[in-house]
């Protein structure tokens, strides 16, 4: 049988399209900034911070990691405002999105920070460095240039995770697609040009965190 | 309105866990078998006689494509293309069938390239000693190779596991009734979304968090050798 495909009908709704990569690529930015520096903060609890507080992060990072997002996203957008928390669909995608990437990075980050030799924490303190600056100064910079990758690889999948933020309304590419689809029923074209939108949306953010990381966030 | 106790909504949500089982174990087994061939079929081609380089490198990129396609773009983007794709053709999908076709290929992707890495880490000098032993590709493979790289790819694969078993509450949005769609219903009928949903979660992570702890145990026990 022949299939008619029209992508025009889906490329005429450009201006959709558009606003839906601005909303994701605005949503993973702001979350992944987020998410990385409660990373950091909370990778120095689970490697040296009090017991009671290793114990908290910790069954933190697991129930994030151990749970589908989709679940958490419903939870904080419909099961947070039963206890008097209302949020609009677009903080709540942002929140969700910080919270699972926090409990990936702060894994990731820990497995850099535990790398560090010694050594060099010990010839920090000889040189009166309080730890504060030991972490932030000495640690931490090359402990990000190891896990860098991972890193750029959790934050992509973070952004492909949100589209599912589409679902509670949230106006990213997922639900500008699902818009443009039911108002003119070319289901299967809309979701393919979504679908490559957001391939060259990895492929270019990941390009672009590859070349940011070194440049901003750790030297060289 | 019907009187939901939280037994009420603990036990149909635990009939609905099943699905969730069972779609994970679909995906998992399916994707398991196409990522296999997937990785014969880039071995083969890496393997393959000086004349047939050129097709070597087309296979080689056509797979990498493949891998790219389904990890580079959102798993609920896959699912909705399986769900309206396969209708296109005229094909009217049940939701559960169009679930398990795209976590299967979506599988297949991620693990065809965690076993790459795996066979990669075997030594060159293993395929040439194999070679030079009159073996036969598919001879190296079964008795040098894999046994080798099986050992390295459990830990790995298991872990991967729990991505699939997260990635099936995505079939919730196409329709399919498992433990995320049960709870989004048993929400819509008692309005007690805080409790519904902190019960999916907790049923999730009764099903992943095992799974994690093994992964993680047979890493530390690979890495510190037996």
């Amino acid at each position: 049988m022949r299939v008619e495909l029209d992508f025009m009908a889906v490329l005429s709704q450009w201006p959709l399209l558009a606003t839906g990569v601005v909303w994701t690529l605005g949503l993973t930015a702001i979350s992944s900034v987020a998410g990385v520096f409660v990373g950091m903060a909370f990778a120095w609890a689970r490697a040296s911070g009090p017991s009671w507080l290793r114990w908290v992060v910790g069954t933190y990072v697991e129930l994030i990691r151990n749970t589908p997002f989709i679940v958490q996203l419903f939870f904080i957008f419909f099961g947070l405002p039963a206890l008097g928390f209302k949020l609009s669909p677009e903080i709540a995608s942002v929140l969700a999105m910080v919270i699972n990437l926090a409990a990936y990075a702060t894994e990731i980050i820990r497995a850099g920070v535990e790398a560090t030799p010694r050594g060099q924490i010990e010839a920090a303190e000889s040189l009166a460095l309080n730890r504060v600056q030991i972490y932030t100064r000495v640690v931490l910079p090359p402990a990000l240039k190891k896990v860098w990758p991972a890193m750029v690889s959790q934050i992509i999948i973070v952004m492909l995770g949100s589209a599912v933020c589409g679902q509670i309304s949230t106006q990213e590419l997922s639900y500008a697609a699902n818009l443009i689809q039911g108002r003119n029923f070319r289901a299967f074209e809309a979701f393919i040009v979504a679908t490559l939108i957001y391939l060259v949306l990895s492929v270019a953010v990941r390009k672009l965190l590859n070349w940011a990381g070194p440049k901003f966030l750790f030297g060289r | 309105m019907i009187e939901f106790s939280i037994w009420d909504i603990f036990r149909n949500l635990l009939l609905a866990a099943r699905w969730t089982v069972v779609l994970s174990l679909v995906a998992f087994i399916g994707g398991g078998l196409v990522g296999a061939l997937l990785l014969v079929g880039r071995l083969s081609a890496a393997r393959s006689a000086p004349g047939a380089q050129k097709t070597a490198r087309m296979v080689r990129r056509a797979l990498d494509g493949y891998v790219l396609l389904f990890q580079g773009t959102p798993l609920l983007m896959q699912l909705f293309l399986a769900y309206f794709g396969l209708a296109l053709f005229g094909i009217n999908v049940p939701a559960w069938v169009a679930a398990g076709v795209a976590l299967t290929l979506y599988t297949s992707a991620y693990l065809a390239e965690i076993w790459r890495g795996c066979v990669d880490a075997i030594p060159k000098g293993q395929w040439e000693a194999a070679q030079s032993l009159a073996l036969n590709f598919g001879e190296q493979l079964r008795y040098i190779v894999l046994p080798q790289a099986v050992r390295i790819a459990v830990p790995p694969t298991v872990g991967f596991l729990v991505q699939v078993i997260k990635g099936t509450a995505l079939a919730s949005v196409i329709g399919f009734i498992e433990l995320t769609k049960a709870g989004t219903m048993i929400t819509n009928a008692t309005f007690k979304p805080f409790v519904v949903y902190s019960c999916v979660a907790l049923m999730y992570f009764a099903l992943c968090f095992p799974v994690s702890l093994y992964a993680r145990k047979l890493e530390r026990k690979a890495r510190n050798g037996r």
